[in-house]
């Protein structure tokens, strides 16, 4: 106990999480549903995919530490803590995610082009492209800081793009140049004014970044930051959409020793991965690349070196885990789920402050009603009990703090009820405990064999019963999701201290106890008085029996 | 304290005792009749379930609102077009609830109650459930129900017997019917905190019913080896022998849970505390009761129907009619006999084998 309570002020988490309703806030709960057709889509992997997804997106808003996390078996948990715009977050959180392989017309660093910057081409990621025996692979242009000054503003509309087709040379090189195969059907107009948006475009702000894509419709080009912020894109229309991915994951290469990553697209799919992919494999860089973008985010911008279909594997310097990322990232495109918000709560601080303080008042009362009955019946017992009680209640604390951090656990208002009603479960163990020594002494021992005497059955009595509640604790846990969880939670946990209490705490101290003159020698106070307890006197008496009393009566 | 003190001897060596199995079947009665009384309740009026079932939204107002209650509820129905439910909390603010609005909806409604009420958007609580989440978390409710009884039933006949599984499960039947009985009669509205409140019973009316359960167990260990009482005397004196117990018990897990029903209550009004703390003060109180005078009554019913408990009653009663023929001549026999016995009397204490002289029983005090 002594350690945990150490290792809570180490870990310098001296206070448990708070729950949205205890914190103010926003929770929205949102429940998946498959697409039709496709009734195995909830599944662990597809929501996990789908929280990262949201993740993503609330945390891009600005939203600090707003969290996401599954909940039962098709639904997904978004707390936003008070102080943020919720509404926006909302929104966010509502709409399906939409992920597009669009063309990269230009490439830039994240901040705004600096007019007429100088050096023609960056000097990219230097991660040859042309690797032949890759289909596709992921330059990494796009994260690559270095990247940043160049020449894209200059770029003007069509006749810029003929004088960079000349300019380009095979260079593995993915800094700022332009082609746009498919802007040629826009207006001028409206070239010129991407044009504009892509020069002033910061991608090193989070909230512009997220709003660069506003409001685009597909068949638009648009402008697009990378997820990382340092570089921006001129995208043209999209080509193909997330839902004509069938499958993507992380694979890892024997041969070459790196890890790529592969898509297989659907029939449809793959017809119009096939024409974008021709078109562009003919182009010189960047104009080679097409964008993966979600959510208005580049992800990931591979060149294209080849005509492809069916399946295409994009390689790169990833690593397990950006390969697992993006694949993710690619899936969710084809994530065969919708979500629809089933509740939204919006608690205020002020409100979630006074629940919190009820709580706690509640807590106290309860706490001080059961000790007051205690010291009624049981007198000097209660001392024990409240100790114990105490024991049990710095135990759940400290663990409630630590888990906060350890398994993000929150403390919300049906967790604070548990915890009070877990005060009864408490004092009950040592009520049987209680019950059981006065029992022996009512059968005239004198206290310390009277407590080593009802320990084994007290105990018997506390596993079994303490059992049977947390069994439900446990039910009520996994079956069920919300409010319920929390509550449940504090259930099981506390039944779990309170066999541990009852165990390392409340014997041992009841054995010491037992050794001291006031309890020992049976002092009125002590709740252990024989005589008031109607102990018969000890003694061998004759075997004498009077039966009529104690006859019960016939059923 | 000294009178309960001897209370609690006196019951304990079975001096006094209320007679539960004896009069049993007066306390089926009670609890059938409380029972019809709560399906027909459920039938008659049928639950008034919250807004998390049934969809719609909650706003509660921080502060003091600048309109009357009835101009918040013409503000109310105006804004969302359906009916409203409006109160007054007890820190002055107003609880709205709506049903039956989507939570697309919900975002101008509360816009709008914001500008009608002159409380700044931010100041008001919200929340909006859609319709499908009342019936998800009922289904999972029901679930977990069916789980927990068919997990508990087996526990219990492993730890115990069948018999006493059946009856613990009839007396967890037995507590939630009154509790749903209770809300259906009373109209107390039901929501995901009730059914927390509900479903936590489920442990506590079985914790009380185990611990009966464990004494009676111990009290009965080797019953066929002795003439002296029958299963449902012994029965009986496990109830008495723990009814100390069962009684502060229950006390102590009422009282916390009254402190949250007066502060959940009094002090915040509706909301998630008092749910709780109200479907748990029911169940409780109805736990306790039948884990007392349903369960036990019903394992003593279930177990004189065993071939060994019959012919072993049979024999007492014809023993104890020897007995009354012979007068008191028959006393010593009957204490000798009692000897090899398991000391019925110490239900409570039980496993003790050493030979019931030397004034240890209870039943040798003079």
């Amino acid at each position: 106990m002594v350690a945990l309570t150490g290792g809570m002020f180490l870990s310098g988490h001296t206070t448990p999480r708070l729950g949205i309703d205890l914190a103010g806030g926003t929770s929205i709960t949102l429940k998946a549903k498959s697409q039709p057709g496709k009734p195995e889509a909830i599944n662990e992997t597809n929501m996990n995919t789908a929280v990262s997804i949201i993740e993503r997106r609330v945390n891009g808003l600005g939203v600090s530490e707003a969290e996401v996390q599954t909940q039962g078996a098709s639904n997904i948990i978004v707390n936003i803590p008070k102080g943020t715009n919720s509404a926006q977050a909302r929104e966010q959180v509502g709409t399906t995610a939409q992920l597009y392989f669009r063309p990269v017309l230009t490439v830039a660093g994240g901040a705004p082009t600096p007019e007429g910057s100088a050096s023609p081409s960056a000097t990219g990621s230097g991660k040859p492209s042309a690797t032949p025996s890759a289909k596709a692979s992921d330059p990494e242009t796009a994260s690559d800081p270095k990247a940043t000054p160049s020449d894209g503003a200059t770029t003007q509309g069509r006749a810029v793009t003929g004088a960079l087709k000349k300019d380009a040379t095979p260079t593995p090189s993915g800094a700022a140049e332009s082609d746009a195969p498919a802007a040629t059907e826009t207006p001028d107009a409206a070239t010129a004014a991407l044009q504009k948006k892509f020069t002033e475009l910061d991608c090193t702000d989070k909230a512009a970044r997220a709003a660069a894509g506003d409001g685009v419709k597909p068949e638009d080009p648009t402008v697009a930051c990378s997820s990382e912020g340092d570089a921006k894109y001129l995208l043209g229309p999209a080509e193909v959409s997330g839902t004509d991915v069938d499958d993507a994951k992380a694979q890892f290469d024997q041969q070459r020793g790196i890890w790529l990553v592969s898509m297989e697209f659907t029939d449809k799919g793959s017809k119009k991965f096939q024409t974008i992919t021709k078109k562009l494999s003919t182009q010189q860089s960047p104009a080679n690349q097409f964008a993966i973008s979600l959510d208005g985010e580049v992800v990931s911008a591979p060149q294209v070196n080849e005509t492809l279909s069916g399946s295409a594997e994009i390689s790169g310097s990833f690593t397990q885990q950006s390969a697992e990322d993006l694949a993710n990232v690619l899936s969710y495109g084809a994530l065969p789920l919708s979500f629809s918000e089933d509740t939204v709560t919006t608690v205020t601080a002020a409100l979630g402050g006074e629940q919190l303080e009820a709580g706690l008042i509640a807590g106290a009362i309860g706490l001080a009603l059961v000790v007051i009955y205690l010291v009624a019946y049981y007198r000097g017992l209660a001392l024990i009990a409240l100790l114990s009680l105490v024991a049990s209640g710095i135990l759940t604390y400290t663990i409630m703090a630590l888990l906060g951090p350890a398994i993000g656990f929150a403390l919300n208002l049906p967790a604070v009820c548990g915890a009070i009603v877990a005060i009864g479960i408490t004092a009950d163990s040592f009520i049987v405990y209680f019950e059981r020594i006065r029992d022996e002494i009512r059968e005239g021992r004198t206290l310390r064999p009277a407590v080593e005497r009802a320990w084994p059955r007290a105990r018997r009595t506390i596993l079994v019963s303490d059992f049977v509640s947390f069994l439900a604790a446990a039910v009520l846990f996994l079956v069920t999701v919300g409010k319920v969880q929390g509550f449940a939670f504090t259930l099981g946990l506390t039944t779990l201290l309170d066999v541990v209490v009852v165990f390392l705490f409340t014997k041992p101290v009841m054995t010491l106890m037992a050794r001291t003159k006031f309890f020992g020698g049976g002092h009125p106070w002590s709740g252990l008085d024989p005589k008031r307890l109607g102990a018969k006197p000890p003694l061998r008496r004759s075997r004498r029996v009077n039966a009529r009393t104690d006859h019960p009566k016939e059923a | 304290m000294s009178r309960l003190g001897n209370l609690g001897a006196r019951l304990y060596r079975g001096e006094v005792g209320y007679d539960f199995i004896g009069k049993r079947k007066i306390w089926y009665g009670v609890s059938i009749l409380i029972t019809i009384t709560a399906i027909l309740g459920l039938a008659v009026s049928g639950l008034n379930m919250g807004i998390e079932f049934k969809g719609g939204a909650v706003f509660t107002t921080d502060t003091k609102a600048k309109v009357s209650v009835s101009q918040a509820h013409e503000d109310a129905v105006a804004a969302s077009g359906h009916e409203a439910i409006v109160q007054e909390l007890g820190n002055g603010g107003l609880r709205i609830q709506i049903t039956e609005v989507d939570t697309k909806k919900a975002d101008q409604i509360k816009a709008q109650l914001s500008e009608d009420l002159g409380i700044p958007e931010a100041k008001i609580n919200a929340d909006l459930v859609g319709p499908s989440w009342g019936e998800q978390i009922a289904n999972k409710a029901w679930a977990g129900l069916g789980i927990f009884m068919v997990l508990v039933v087996v526990y219990l006949a492993i730890a115990f017997e069948w018999r006493m599984a059946v009856a613990a499960l009839i007396a967890l039947i037995h507590d939630i019917t009154i509790t749903v009985g209770v809300y259906a009669l009373v109209g107390f509205e039901v929501t995901p905190g009730t059914v927390i409140g509900l479903l936590t019973i489920l442990g506590y009316s079985l914790y009380d019913t185990v611990v009966v359960f464990d004494s009676l167990k111990e009290g009965t260990q080797g019953i066929t080896k002795q003439t002296r009482w029958t299963y449902s005397e012994i029965a009986n004196r496990s109830i008495n022998g723990t009814l100390v117990r069962s009684i502060n018990t229950t006390v102590v897990a009422l009282l916390p849970v009254a402190g949250l029903l007066f502060i959940g209550g009094g002090v915040l009004g509706a909301g998630m505390l008092n749910d709780i703390s109200l479907s748990l003060f029911v169940g409780l109180a109805a736990g306790a009761y039948s884990s007392i005078f349903i369960a036990t009554p019903l394992v003593a019913d279930l177990k004189e129907r065993e071939p060994q408990i019959k012919a072993l009653k049979k024999r007492i009663l014809a023993k104890r009619a020897a007995a009354a023929a012979k007068g008191e001549s028959a006393e010593d026999e009957r204490d000798d006999l009692t000897d090899d016995l398991t000391e019925p009397a110490g239900a409570v204490v039980g496993q003790r084998r050493q030979p019931g002289g030397h004034g240890r029983t209870p039943r040798n005090r003079r």
